[in-house]
């Protein structure tokens, strides 16, 4: 997908004033986040939890070689594939490779953000692959072309009439407004693709390297018709999924579903283990495990090693204000919000994307919902340092920080100025006490008045008042 | 011995902008902290905790002014601001120096010693001798830095509901940011227009006639936004409300409302 992190102003100022969209991103702030409070409340023990899972992201990062050769050995042993892959390239490329191995034309999706992250669609298509999303809000995106604004509710930015639009132009069917009739239409048009799909490409949500299993968590039951049907199974996931056991892989999950959609636990979690025995009913006669790099081993034992604890809930971005406010698309990339504004300049450089970690009010509330407790503010002011550190920092933000930092070192002389300012602002401000035209500070005053100085500063007042009272006392003192 | 019975000696730390935008600010905290049994005193050499460096990624600079800070509040048992922002800021000064530097021992110190000054009067103090009242209703805003990164939340509530005569409505969302967020509000204005539209919003909702906080940044852009829309809603810090501050006029309304004998901003300018 075309990067437009670089236009995040732009994008942001056009989403601020597109009412559609204002109304859907409405819905989420009014829903994912209250559902979240009600299941924590039914949780008392979460925020233990969120230590636990924390550590055991820790544990799982300092020992990932270890882990994903256990994962790989099981695969194998189980009579699957796993391919590793250094780059987004490398990943689309064994996509294909197996694709044409089993000479496909069509392959069935479920929801992967991974497979946007490489891009992995656009690169099929290309290649003669006609790739079909299966879950709901994806298919809805494809149908109209479009991205995902958000990582589990990806047609968040749409309304219903955007959805009964879309079907009706693709689907041929008459129009309709009523939900049920447009699942049920979508469910019958996606029914024809299982069966004939080829190839069912799947995310997952964790890898369980005792048992060599993936899992996939999904409230559709999509996954289960992508990855069952099809004679080849492909799953395209990062190296950092991986967690030792089954039973680690529940805690996380108990953490997972709450902190996404505010549920207990999600509708299908689907583990997949090789493909399918002499004796099983069903199941794909190849399995594929593509392990996506793209980055995250340089994150290791960086100053962005936390951010690898992410599970995707999207926590983060349903209680960030930022986020409520301009919506997924805004960031210009696959990841949106505060964990978007983290990784994506580590996947395309902070040149591209140094207006993402500067998004934010730094307010912490994503970091208070994450439930792998990662500093996100902390890791977003890593890349402004880094940005400061590459000379990327617009001028007037360098030469006014720098100014404001020469001054703040030098007491007397910031004394001396800051005489000078707090004049000219109560004059600006006049008799009503606000400025409603601050020179060089529209952007503080094209949305609300700027309160002038009620009176001179206070070390003027209070080095006056002293000097008043150490006259008093001498005098009373002769 | 209660601290109060000692008078622990207390280095008022102003902020950049309480000192240019609202002495009023200034003078409450004295005057509460001095109810409260501590000797005040105000280091000549503060200026800025350095928090527009730290956010811009400028380390080097923020380095030069933690270090100034640490040395002008050197030697004080306590460090006390109105503002969870920047006493939040001194609390980061540990992680700017590394652990052998002989800098990082001394901002350990200093974090040690700094407190926001709601936090300071009831954790550390217990103080529950507000003399102030208050006819009318409030609402307050938390503010962020003070509410995620030191906890505040349940003090400035405490210390409130010892004002006579004082209601609080709480407003929907009352912990949600602002949208002032530093130069977050001038680096993305519309963002942050959208923010505080939201906030005022939610406070005009509980019928408060006083939106109160405990930071000065939000309550400027808090006050600035009201007062744009055309609200009668006024905007007051924490400590004025609590050190009895209420006939002084609100944070962006004319100095008209104060006594006849208080000269206004426009007089006060001329005389300079």
């Amino acid at each position: 997908m075309q990067i437009t992190s670089p236009a995040f102003k732009q994008n942001a100022r056009i989403a601020l004033q597109d009412a559609s969209l204002q109304k859907a991103l409405g819905n989420l702030k009014a829903g994912f986040p209250v559902k979240r409070a009600q299941a924590l409340e039914r949780l008392p023990e979460f925020d233990a939890l969120r230590d636990e899972a924390r550590d055991l992201k820790n544990h799982i990062l300092e020992n990932l070689d270890l882990y994903l050769e256990q994962f790989e050995s099981k695969v194998q042993q189980q009579g699957g594939h796993v391919h590793w892959c250094r780059s987004s390239d490398d990943a689309c490329k064994t996509i294909l490779d197996i694709c044409k191995q089993v000479d496909a034309r069509t392959v069935t999706k479920g929801k992967s953000m991974v497979s946007e992250e490489i891009n992995l669609n656009e690169y099929l298509e290309k290649n003669g692959v006609t790739p079909v999303e299966t879950d709901l809000g994806e298919y809805i995106l494809q149908l109209r072309g479009d991205h995902p604004s958000h990582i589990i509710a990806p047609a968040i930015h749409l309304n219903l009439e955007d959805v009964s639009e879309a079907f009706h132009q693709h689907h041929h069917r008459p129009k309709s407004d009523d939900p049920a009739v447009l699942m049920r239409e979508a469910r019958e048009v996606l029914r024809e693709q299982f069966v004939a799909a080829d190839v069912g490409i799947t995310g997952a949500n964790f890898l369980v390297a005792e048992t060599g299993s993936t899992l996939i968590v999904t409230n559709e039951g999509n996954g289960d018709l992508t990855q069952t049907l099809p004679k080849t199974h492909i799953v395209v996931t990062s190296i950092e999924k991986v967690v030792p056991t089954l039973e680690d892989m529940t805690l996380f999950l108990r953490l997972l579903a709450r902190s996404a959609t505010g549920q207990e636990f999600t509708v299908y979690n689907t583990l997949s283990s090789g493909p399918r025995r002499e004796d099983d009913p069903d199941g794909p006669e190849n399995f594929h495990v593509v392990l996506v790099d793209n980055g995250r081993s340089d994150m290791l034992g960086g100053d962005f090693q936390d951010m690898l604890r992410c599970i995707r809930c999207s926590a983060c971005m349903n209680h960030c204000p930022v986020y409520g406010a301009v919506g997924g698309h805004s960031y210009g990339w696959v990841y949106p919000g505060p964990m978007g504004s983290v990784l994506t300049p580590q996947m395309v450089g902070i040149d591209q994307a140094a207006l993402l970690p500067n998004a934010s009010t730094f307010c912490g509330k994503c970091e208070s919902v994450c439930p792998v407790r990662i500093p996100l503010p902390k890791l977003m002011r890593h890349w402004r340092d880094r940005e400061f550190e590459q000379y990327l920092s617009p001028k007037a933000v360098r030469y006014g920080i720098g100014g404001w930092a020469f001054l703040a070192k030098r007491p007397a002389l910031y004394r001396w100025l800051s005489l000078g300012a707090n004049l000219a602002l109560r004059l600006l401000g006049g008799k009503k006490g606000r400025i409603h035209r601050l020179p060089l500070g529209a952007g503080w005053t094209d949305g609300r008045d700027m309160p002038a100085p009620s009176g001179k500063t206070f070390m003027q007042q209070w080095q006056a008042q002293q000097k008043t009272q150490q006259k008093m006392q001498q005098e009373h003192s002769l | 011995m209660p601290y109060a019975e000692r008078s622990p000696q207390v280095a008022l730390f102003v902020t950049c902008l309480v000192d240019m935008f609202r002495p009023e600010i200034g003078f409450a905290s004295i005057s509460l902290l001095q109810q409260a049994g501590c000797s005040v005193e105000v280091p000549e050499r503060q200026t800025c905790c350095g928090q527009p460096a730290f956010n811009s990624g400028d380390r080097s600079s923020t380095r030069d002014i933690a270090r100034q800070t640490i040395e002008a509040f050197d030697g004080y048992e306590f460090v006390v601001g109105p503002s969870g922002s920047c006493i939040g800021m001194l609390h980061h000064y540990p992680e700017l120096f590394e652990t052998d530097d002989p800098w990082h021992a001394r901002a350990l110190d200093l974090k040690a010693r700094a407190f926001e000054i709601t936090s300071f009067l009831v954790d550390v103090l217990q103080f529950r001798g507000v003399q102030s009242d208050f006819n009318g209703q409030i609402s307050y805003h938390d503010s962020c830095a003070g509410l995620r990164e030191l906890g505040i939340k349940t003090q400035p509530r405490a210390l409130l509901s010892q004002v006579a005569g004082l209601q609080l409505n709480e407003m929907d969302e009352s912990e949600t940011c602002c949208g002032f967020g530093g130069t977050f509000c001038v680096k993305y204005p519309d963002i942050s227009n959208r923010m505080v539209e939201n906030k005022t919003a939610n406070t005009a909702a509980t019928g408060a006639g006083t939106l109160v906080g405990g930071d000065l940044g939000c309550l400027l852009n808090m006050a600035g936004k009201l007062k744009r829309q055309g609200h009668d809603i006024q905007t007051r810090h924490v400590v004025e409300i609590l050190a009895g501050q209420n006939s002084l006029a609100a944070i962006g309304e004319a100095q008209a409302r104060q006594p006849a004998t208080a000269a206004s901003p426009y007089d006060l300018a001329k005389q300079l």
